[in-house]
C-alpha cells in the first residue's frame, strides 16, 4: 500500500541568534510524516524536536530547508498563508493546556468550530474525549487531565489532517496522563488523524506506529513500531 | 540592593509607555492646578487687595440732584462708615485721531478728601479740584488711543467743547471691567473714564454744592439691606434710582463671575484628573506586582521584607509621579502665566501677578502617591500572602461566570469571543467601571468646553441677529418729543428711525422688590425686539408690560400678574402695572412696554430718550461721527460694531480652547484606554496567542484584545454626554447674573465632536498597543508557564 505524505521536510536547518551566541537548534533534517499515522519523537531536552513541531505546524520559520504539506510547500514567510494553514489544517496540543479561562469547556471548542469549514459538533468532540458531562464547566473547575483532554477536543474539533502535540503528558501524573494518552489513540483510531507526539518520556514511545530519536538537532534513529504498546501497560 | 536597583530600571523600561501615560495624567493634574485654579488665586488675590488698599465701597446710589448738607443725614444711618458724594455724568468726546463716536463717563475728583474706591495712579498726577479742563483718564483708554500725559482732545460738557489735558493715567477698582452703559463687553477704543476736579466738574453741570451719586463703605456687621433702605428714604425727594450692593455693580458682578467659572473649573477639572491619576496608579501597579508574583516569592525566598518588596515597585510609581510633576510644574506654571495675562486684557489691575499656592502642588503630588502606595501595596500584599514556594507554581486559571447577558438568555446570539470580551469586563467589574468613568469624563470636559462656546455664539447671534438689529442707537442729552423721529429720518443716510423713552422703574411684588429700567417702544417696531430663548418673538402688548425672566425670578413671578411700579423719576408716580408675558432672554434685565402705555404710567410729557437707528450700508461710521457731535446727543453706540468686535475676540479664542480642552480630555481618555489595553495584554497574552495557533489571525486576535476598551468607550461615551450636559446645566445656573445668563443648548455637533475625539484618543491608544501585541512571539509565550 502506498503511504500518502502529511508532511514532507528536506533539509531543515533552524538557527537562533542568542545575542553573542548561535544556537543550531535543527540541522539540515528530513522528516517525513504519513497519513494515519501516530508518531512519536523522542529527545531530550534541546534535542530539537519541539523547533520542528513548530515549524511543521506554521509556528515558526526554518533558517533554511523546504517544508510540503500534503503537495503544497509552506511559505513559511507568509503570515497570512501560515494563520490560514493552522486554522484549517494542523491542531496543536501543549503541555499547558493554553485554554482560554474565560470560556466553558464547550466554548473553547466552539472558539475553533465558529471559524472552521465543517468542524465537528462541540459536544461531539468533547464526547471523543470523555468530557460529555463537563461541557459547561470553566477551565478553573476542571482538572489538569481534563483541561488537557478540552485542549485535544478544541484540536481535533476543526478536523485537521494531523494533531501535533508537544508534551501533552508533561503536567499530569501516571494515571492522568493514560487518560490523555488514550483520547489521542482514540482521535487517531477513529478520525484516521495522523499524530505526532513529542516526548522526553521514552515510556510513550511504545504507543506509536513509528519512534523517531532526535539528538543535537539531528535525528538519531527513524524505527518502525510494529507492536504498538496498549496504553494500560506504559507506566513512568 | 543593587541587583534591584537595575530590575527597577528595567522594568521601567519595559513598561514606559505606561509610565509615560501616567506621567502625562500626573503633569496635566498638576498644570490645571497650577494654571485654572492658580488663575483664580492670582484674581482673587489681586481682587481682594486692590479692594482693600482702595477702599473699595459697599453700596452705591444713583440720584438727580442733592446738595452736600444731606451727606450728614447719610452719615448717620446706622452701620455707615464713611460716605463719597460724586458728580457723575456721560458726555461725547472727540479725540485726534479718531473718526466714529467716543463716550466718557466724567466723575469728580478731589486730591484733598480720603474718597472711597480711590484712584491708583499709573503715571502722572490727579488734577486739583479747582484745576479746569485738566484731566485723568483710565489706563485702557489711554492705551486704546495712544493718549498719554500732556495730550490734548476734546469733550462736549454740557453743550459746550472743552477743550481737556491728560496730567495723569489710573485706574479705578470701580472700573476694573471698563464698560460703557448698555455694553456687554468692553471697548476701550470708543469709551474712556474721565476724572476731573470736583468743584471744575460741578460749576460745568450745575452741580455747585451738589452730587449725583453716593458710594458708602460699611462698619462690619451692617445690613446692606437696611442701609439702602435708609439711604433710599433719604435720597427719594432728590431723585433717588435705588441704592444698590456689590452684588450689582457691573464691575464687580463680572469679576465675581470670572471668579466662580474659576473656581469651579479650578476645582472641578484637577479633581477629575487626579481622580484619573489614582485609578491609573493603582491599576498599574497592582497588575505589575500581580505579573511578577513569582519574582517576588523568589525575593522572598531570598529573605526580602514585605516593605522592602513593596517600596521597590512603589519606587515606580514615584517615577511616574516624578516626572509628571516636573512637567506640570513647568507647564502649569507658564499656563498660568499666559491665563493671568489674558485677564490683565479683560480686568484691569494694580497688581495683577501669577501666583500659585504650593499646597495645592502637594495635595496633587500626595494624592498621586498615596493611590499608587495604596495599589502596590495591596498588590504586594496579595502575592506575599502566599508562602514563596506555592507563588512560584503557576496561577490556577482565573475564575469566571457565565455574563449577564447569558443569564439573561441571549447567549445564543453571542459567539465565543463576544463572550470572552464580556465576561472579562463583567469578571472586573470596579476597574470596567472605573475605566468607563475616566472616559466618560474625558467625553464630558469637552461636551463642557464646547457647550460654553456654544452657548456665547448662541447668545450673541441671538442678541445681535435678532434682538438688537438697527446700526446704531442714540441716547439723547436730555428728553426730547416723539416727532424726533421725523427729524432723524431725514438724515439723508438714515433709512429707518424709532424712538425708544427708557424709564427707571422700582418694581414691587408682594415683599419682593427689585430696580429695573422699562423700555417703551411703538407697536411694531422691529429694529429692536423681544425674543425669548427659543428666537421666538414676543409681541409687545397694548397695555401691560412683558418682563425678563430674571425680573420675574426677582419678583416671585412665575406668570401673569399683577405688580407695583415706582417710577424714580418726575413726578414719582406709584401705579399698579399688569405683567401679561415673561420672556426667557439672556442680557441684561429690562421691562418692555408700549410707548403709549409708558408714558400714561410714567406721567410727565410724551418725551422720549433715545433712538435706534438703520442707516444704508457703508454709512455707519460717517453718521456715528456726525451725531456725536449734536449737543443733542448723549451716547451713539452701534450693537453692530459690538458685535463685530465680539466676533474677532472669540474666534482668536476659539481655536486656542478647544485646542486645550481637546489636549486635556485627550490625554485622559488616551491614559485610560492605552492602560487599560496594556494591562489586558499583559494579564491575557498567553490567551491572545493561544488563539494566533488555533488560527486566529492578527487582525482578530487584536479585534478581540480591543473589544473590550471599544465596548467600554462605547459604553462610556453616552455617560460622558449625559456627565457633561450635566455639568453644562450646573454651570448655566450658577451664572445668572442681572448682566447676562447662559442658555443651555448643548448642540448635536458637540455630542458629535466629543465622542469623535475620544474614539480617536481610543484608536490612537490601541494603536500603540497594537504595535506590541505584533511583535509578540507566539511559541515562547506559549512554552512558558503563566
Amino acid at each position: 500500500m502506498e503511504r500518502h505524505h502529511i508532511f514532507r521536510a528536506r533539509g531543515l536547518t533552524k538557527m537562533y541568534d542568542m545575542g553573542e551566541v548561535r544556537v543550531e537548534a535543527l540541522r539540515n533534517v528530513d522528516f517525513d510524516l504519513y497519513e494515519g499515522e501516530l508518531l512519536v519523537l523522542l529527545g531530550a531536552s534541546g534535542s530539537g524536536k519541539s523547533t520542528l513541531l513548530n515549524i511543521l505546524g506554521g509556528l515558526d520559520a526554518p533558517t533554511e530547508g523546504t517544508v510540503w504539506y500534503r503537495d503544497r510547500e509552506l511559505d513559511t514567510t507568509d503570515e497570512d498563508a501560515l494563520t490560514d494553514y493552522r486554522r484549517h489544517h494542523v491542531g496543536f496540543v501543549f503541555q499547558f493546556y493554553n485554554l482560554i479561562p474565560s470560556l466553558t469547556a464547550r466554548e473553547n471548542v466552539a472558539l475553533v468550530t465558529e471559524i472552521s469549514d465543517d468542524p465537528m459538533r462541540p459536544d461531539e468532540a468533547l464526547d471523543l474525549v470523555g468530557l460529555a458531562n463537563r461541557l459547561d464547566h470553566f477551565p478553573a473547575q476542571l482538572s489538569g487531565g481534563e483541561q488537557q483532554r478540552v485542549a485535544i477536543a478544541r484540536a481535533v474539533a476543526k478536523r485537521p489532517q494531523v494533531l501535533l502535540c508537544d508534551e501533552p503528558t508533561g503536567a499530569l501524573d501516571l494515571e492522568t496522563g493514560r487518560i490523555v494518552l488514550r483520547a489521542l489513540e482514540r482521535v487517531n483510531t477513529e478520525l484516521k488523524t495522523a499524530i505526532a507526539v513529542i516526548t522526553h518520556n521514552a515510556a510513550i514511545a511504545g504507543m506509536g506506529d513509528r519512534i523517531v530519536r532526535m539528538s543535537s538537532g539531528q535525528i538519531a534513529s527513524d524505527e518502525p513500531n510494529p507492536d504498538r504498546v496498549p496504553i494500560n501497560n506504559i507506566s513512568w | 540592593m543593587r541587583s534591584l536597583r537595575h530590575k527597577l530600571v528595567r522594568d521601567t523600561w519595559h513598561n514606559r509607555g505606561q509610565v509615560l501615560s501616567i506621567a502625562a495624567v500626573v503633569a496635566t493634574a498638576i498644570m490645571t492646578v497650577l494654571s485654572m485654579r492658580g488663575t483664580y488665586e492670582s484674581l482673587q488675590h489681586a481682587r481682594d487687595s486692590f479692594y482693600q488698599e482702595s477702599s473699595f465701597p459697599h453700596v452705591w446710589a444713583r440720584l438727580e440732584r442733592a446738595p452736600e448738607s444731606i451727606r450728614s443725614r447719610i452719615e448717620a444711618i446706622d452701620g455707615v462708615q464713611a460716605v463719597d458724594t460724586r458728580v457723575r455724568f456721560m458726555a461725547n468726546l472727540r479725540l485726534p485721531d479718531r473718526i466714529g463716536s467716543v463716550t466718557g463717563l466724567f466723575s469728580s475728583v478731589d486730591p484733598e478728601v480720603h474718597a472711597l474706591g480711590q484712584l491708583v495712579l499709573r503715571s502722572g498726577r490727579l488734577p486739583g479740584t479747582r484745576e479746569r479742563d485738566r484731566v485723568v483718564i483710565n489706563e485702557k483708554f489711554s492705551e486704546a488711543n495712544g493718549l498719554e500725559e500732556g495730550d490734548t482732545f476734546d469733550g462736549i460738557i454740557n453743550g459746550q467743547m472743552r477743550h481737556l489735558m491728560v496730567v495723569g493715567v489710573a485706574i479705578s477698582p470701580e472700573y476694573m471691567y471698563p464698560l460703557a452703559p448698555g455694553s456687554i463687553f468692553p471697548d476701550h477704543e470708543t469709551f474712556g473714564l474721565i476724572w476731573m476736579g470736583r468743584e471744575v466738574l460741578a460749576a460745568e453741570s450745575d452741580m455747585e454744592g451738589a452730587f449725583n451719586e453716593v458710594a458708602l463703605q460699611l462698619r462690619g456687621g451692617a445690613r446692606e439691606a437696611a442701609v439702602i433702605d435708609a439711604l433710599d428714604r433719604i435720597l427719594k425727594p432728590y431723585g433717588g434710582q435705588g441704592g444698590y450692593g456689590r452684588s450689582e455693580q457691573i464691575s464687580h458682578q463680572f469679576l465675581e463671575g470670572e471668579l466662580a467659572q474659576n473656581r469651579n473649573t479650578g476645582t472641578l477639572i484637577p479633581a477629575v484628573f487626579l481622580a484619573v491619576v489614582a485609578f491609573l496608579l493603582n491599576m498599574v501597579l497592582r497588575r505589575l506586582v500581580d505579573t511578577q508574583r513569582q519574582e517576588i516569592a523568589v525575593l522572598k525566598a531570598f529573605g526580602y521584607t514585605n516593605a522592602t518588596v513593596g517600596w521597590f515597585y512603589l519606587r515606580f510609581a514615584l517615577l511616574a509621579v516624578f516626572m509628571g510633576t516636573v512637567v506640570g510644574v513647568v507647564v502649569g506654571t507658564w499656563l498660568g502665566h499666559v491665563m493671568v495675562d489674558l485677564y490683565k486684557e479683560y480686568f484691569v489691575f494694580p497688581d495683577l501677578s501669577y501666583r500659585f499656592g504650593v499646597d495645592l502642588v502637594a495635595i496633587a503630588v500626595v494624592i498621586s502617591i498615596l493611590s499608587a502606595a495604596v495599589g502596590a501595596l495591596g498588590g504586594v500584599r496579595a502575592a506575599t500572602s502566599l508562602p514563596p514556594a506555592e507563588a512560584m507554581r503557576p496561577k490556577a486559571p482565573a475564575r469566571f461566570r457565565p455574563g449577564i447577558f447569558e443569564r439573561m438568555g441571549f447567549e445564543r446570539w453571542l459567539s465565543s469571543t463576544a463572550r470572552m470580551v464580556l465576561r472579562n469586563i463583567e469578571r472586573q467589574p470596579v476597574k470596567s467601571f472605573l475605566s468607563a468613568m475616566g472616559v466618560a469624563f474625558s467625553v464630558a470636559i469637552l461636551v463642557l468646553g464646547m457647550f460654553m462656546f456654544d452657548a456665547i455664539e448662541y447668545m450673541m447671534d441671538l442678541q445681535f441677529n435678532q434682538v438688537q438689529r438697527e446700526d446704531i442707537s442714540l441716547v439723547f442729552e436730555r428728553p426730547l418729543p416723539e416727532s424726533v423721529q421725523t427729524e432723524i429720518e431725514h438724515h439723508p443716510s438714515v433709512t429707518e428711525a424709532e424712538i425708544f423713552r427708557s424709564v427707571p422703574v422700582r418694581l414691587i411684588h408682594g415683599h419682593l422688590e427689585k430696580e429695573a429700567g422699562i423700555i417703551g417702544r411703538r407697536l411694531g417696531d422691529d429694529l429692536q425686539r423681544i425674543v425669548d430663548e427659543d428666537g421666538r418673538e414676543i409681541r409687545l402688548p397694548s397695555e401691560g408690560m412683558v418682563l425678563s425672566r430674571f425680573l420675574a425670578d426677582e419678583l416671585g413671578l412665575d406668570g401673569p400678574g399683577m405688580v407695583w411700579a415706582e417710577v424714580l423719576e418726575g413726578s414719582r408716580p406709584v401705579r399698579t402695572v399688569a405683567v401679561v408675558d415673561i420672556v426667557d432672554d439672556f442680557l441684561g434685565a429690562s421691562a418692555y412696554m408700549e410707548l403709549g402705555a409708558l408714558h400714561r404710567l410714567a406721567g410727565g410729557t410724551r418725551s422720549v430718550n433715545g433712538a435706534n437707528v438703520k442707516v444704508f450700508p457703508g454709512t455707519r461710521d460717517a453718521v456715528m461721527d456726525e451725531m456725536a457731535t449734536l449737543p443733542s446727543i448723549a451716547g451713539v453706540s452701534s450693537p453692530r460694531k459690538m458685535y463685530e468686535i465680539f466676533r474677532e475676540q472669540m474666534d482668536e479664542g476659539f481655536l486656542l480652547g478647544v485646542f486645550f480642552l481637546v489636549f486635556f480630555s485627550s490625554i485622559i481618555a488616551l491614559a485610560v484606554i492605552y492602560n487599560g489595553a496594556r494591562i489586558a495584554l499583559s494579564e491575557r497574552g498567553r490567551e491572545l496567542a493561544s488563539l494566533r495557533v488555533l488560527g486566529f489571525s492578527r487582525q482578530e486576535v487584536a479585534v478581540l484584545l480591543f473589544s473590550e476598551q471599544g465596548l467600554i468607550t462605547f459604553v462610556a461615551i453616552p455617560i460622558g454626554w449625559l456627565l457633561g450636559y450635566w455639568m453644562s446645566w450646573a454651570m448655566v445656573n450658577a451664572f445668572v447674573t442681572e448682566s447676562y445668563r447662559i442658555p443651555f443648548l448643548v448642540d448635536t455637533g458637540t455630542f458629535v465632536f466629543s465622542a469623535a475625539a475620544t474614539i480617536l484618543a481610543a484608536v490612537l491608544s490601541s494603536l500603540v498597543v497594537r504595535r506590541r501585541l505584533n511583535r509578540y512571539d507566539l511559541i515562547s509565550v506559549l512554552k512558558t508557564r503563566d
